[in-house]
């Protein structure tokens, strides 16, 4: 299988772990993960803020090259997914802002007809290659590490990169405990980080992430698994100091969830990047003795089972229709 | 000023009030007649999800449900003074929630649009800095390069703010997480080609353009 890798900006800084552990895990699986050429900035949410036809052309240029090189695109920020993601969906809704984004594209000499998939890579890890085959395919478990999974806002809202229930994702947690770790009850799961208040309105940033950290601290969570480069590092630049220190608790380690893939499959510490993270994941990861049993999903309601709680109602109508 | 406001401890009057309202309403509906639904705020029934839905409503002055209802009052004014559309996270949880398919967040984003194109806010405001920086930063390089986005946002915000980065950027810089050389696109030159072309394609519209369905504001446009 191959894929277009839009890495985003990020990925390249902030999020070089991030990046990292992509390319190792889908090394490790035998996925060609293709850099998309020549790529550009997604315009992210700060472009969306000044001007429209041109947040949509910058981010409409990355789709139009995708298109040439033919392959779906795989995109592990969230912002980026969200972003590129939602330009699709508009272009397809909104003929005259299209027809703007077309007119644009073209000074360039480049269309597009803006039909091709923009994939988060939990989803296809997932879907793609299916949880039981990465547990056959590891070689460390993840037994014993609790954790905290968390996905953040943009890749449940507004539109979902999985067929899952908004307010209440599940397949992170199936991923991970396929893999042996064992997800805590974490509530906060899809509510939001601050993003990019952190620089502009860091108080705030600070209260949200807190939040979370408490949250998954009072669970007793080893780390938070996370989806998104901006979540990765708010959660691990705002706990205090920047990395736990002068905090009266224990700081609770951010990774991302390809870092825990990329380690059950084998990959190794320096390959998935776990020394660019700021508060240091303590776990050894256990050898696999034997193949992993079969996984069985996890309920929606953590550990506990049903605890008087209804199911989830089922996504709005508004959700689904831009 | 017409209506009692609870929002004077708010930073230094912003300088919108060279246009009239009757100027600002019409770039605003322009803009809202681009998000797809956006007639849908009529149906509105002040039912407060969005608020309570809100991760930092606490930290806003007019709530997401308050926004809804000035606009319909007619009182967009009062809705670009505010703090809110400035301190949304874009999260997009009130949309997803609210019962009348609102699309909140959209709704926010072109008020932001019609905050910057007011200049609704004071000097050196943050989130208008971060912006522009940012724009900058695509149209020089095609790329953002963190470093230098911050650099010189913190730099335009304030330098003390900046001071009070450097431990932190230190710390990242030792875990090899800031890159200090910026990666120019090779398709530079197309990238600026097209943005130049769709500012101009952005311009704000003739109001004959604009649907009269969504022309209407306040009671008009309950109904
Ligand atoms: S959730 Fe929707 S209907 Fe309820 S107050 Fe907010 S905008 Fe109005
Ligand atoms: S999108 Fe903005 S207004 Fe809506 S819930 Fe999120 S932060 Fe609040």
């Amino acid at each position: 299988m191959e894929y277009s890798y839009y890495p985003g900006c990020s990925l390249h800084a902030t999020g070089v772990a991030y990046d990292k552990s992509m390319q190792a895990t889908f090394k490790a699986l035998d996925a060609g993960l293709i850099e998309l050429d020549d790529w550009n900035c997604c315009g992210a949410t700060a472009y969306m803020s000044v001007k429209e036809t041109v947040a949509f052309t910058v981010s409409a240029r990355n789709l139009a090259l995708a298109e040439r090189a033919g392959r779906d695109i795989v995109t592990p920020c969230s912002a980026c997914w969200c972003v590129l993601n939602k330009t699709r969906m508009y272009m397809r809704k909104l003929p005259e802002l299209r027809q703007h984004v077309e007119e644009s594209l073209r000074e360039a000499g480049m269309t597009c007809k803006f039909d091709l998939p923009v994939r988060h890579p939990l989803e296809v890890l997932v879907n793609d290659f299916g949880i039981d085959q990465l547990a056959s395919r590891s070689v460390r478990s993840l037994n014993g590490l609790r954790v905290a999974c968390y996905y953040g806002c943009q890749i449940v809202r507004p539109e979902r990169a999985l067929e899952e229930d908004q307010e209440v994702p599940m397949a992170l947690e199936n991923l991970l405990a396929g893999l042996g770790a064992t997800p805590v009850p974490f509530s906060p799961k899809v509510r939001c980080c601050g993003g990019m208040l952190v620089a502009t309105f860091e108080s705030v940033a600070r209260e949200l992430t807190g939040r979370l950290v408490e949250w998954a601290r009072v669970e007793g969570a080893d780390c938070i698994a996370t989806t998104c480069p901006l979540c990765q590092a708010n959660l691990e630049v705002l706990q205090e100091g920047g990395n736990g220190e002068g905090t009266a608790k224990p700081p609770v380690p951010a990774v991302y969830f390809t870092q825990l893939v990329g380690m059950a499959l084998g990959c190794s510490e320096r390959e998935v990047g776990l020394h660019h993270n700021m508060i240091p994941l303590k776990f050894e990861f256990p050898q696999m003795e034997k193949p992993t049993t079969q996984h069985s999903p996890v309920s929606p309601l953590g550990k506990g089972g049903n605890r008087g709680v209804a199911e989830p109602a089922p996504t709005t109508e508004a959700a689904s229709n831009v | 000023m017409p209506w009692p406001t609870g929002l004077e401890s708010l930073p230094p009057e912003p300088g919108i009030f060279g246009k009239t309202e009757r100027e600002m309403q019409e770039a605003f509906l322009a803009e809202i007649d681009r998000i797809p639904g956006g007639e849908r705020l009529r149906r509105c029934i002040q039912c407060g999800t969005c608020t309570g839905s809100c991760p930092v409503s606490y930290a806003m002055d007019l709530t997401p449900r308050e926004v809804v209802a000035y606009f319909r009052a007619g009182a967009i004014d009062m809705i670009l003074r505010s703090r809110t559309i400035w301190v949304c996270a874009s999260c997009y949880q009130c949309t997803t929630r609210c019962p009348a398919g609102i699309k909140i967040t959209d709704l926010l984003y072109a008020l932001k649009r019609v905050g910057f194109d007011q200049r609704a806010f004071p000097e050196k405001f943050p989130v208008y800095v971060m912006s522009e920086t940012f724009v900058g930063q695509i149209k020089k390089y095609g790329r953002n390069h963190e470093a230098e986005l911050l650099r010189k946002y913190f730099l335009k915000t304030g330098v003390m703010r900046m001071i009070k980065q450097v431990p932190l950027a230190l710390r990242l810089f030792r875990k090899g997480r800031i890159k200090l050389t910026a990666s120019k696109i090779r398709g530079i030159e197309g990238l600026r080609k097209m943005i130049a072309r769709a500012e101009q394609l952005d311009e704000p519209r003739l109001v004959e353009e604009v649907q009269p369905l969504t022309r209407a504001v306040g009671y008009q446009a309950i109904g």
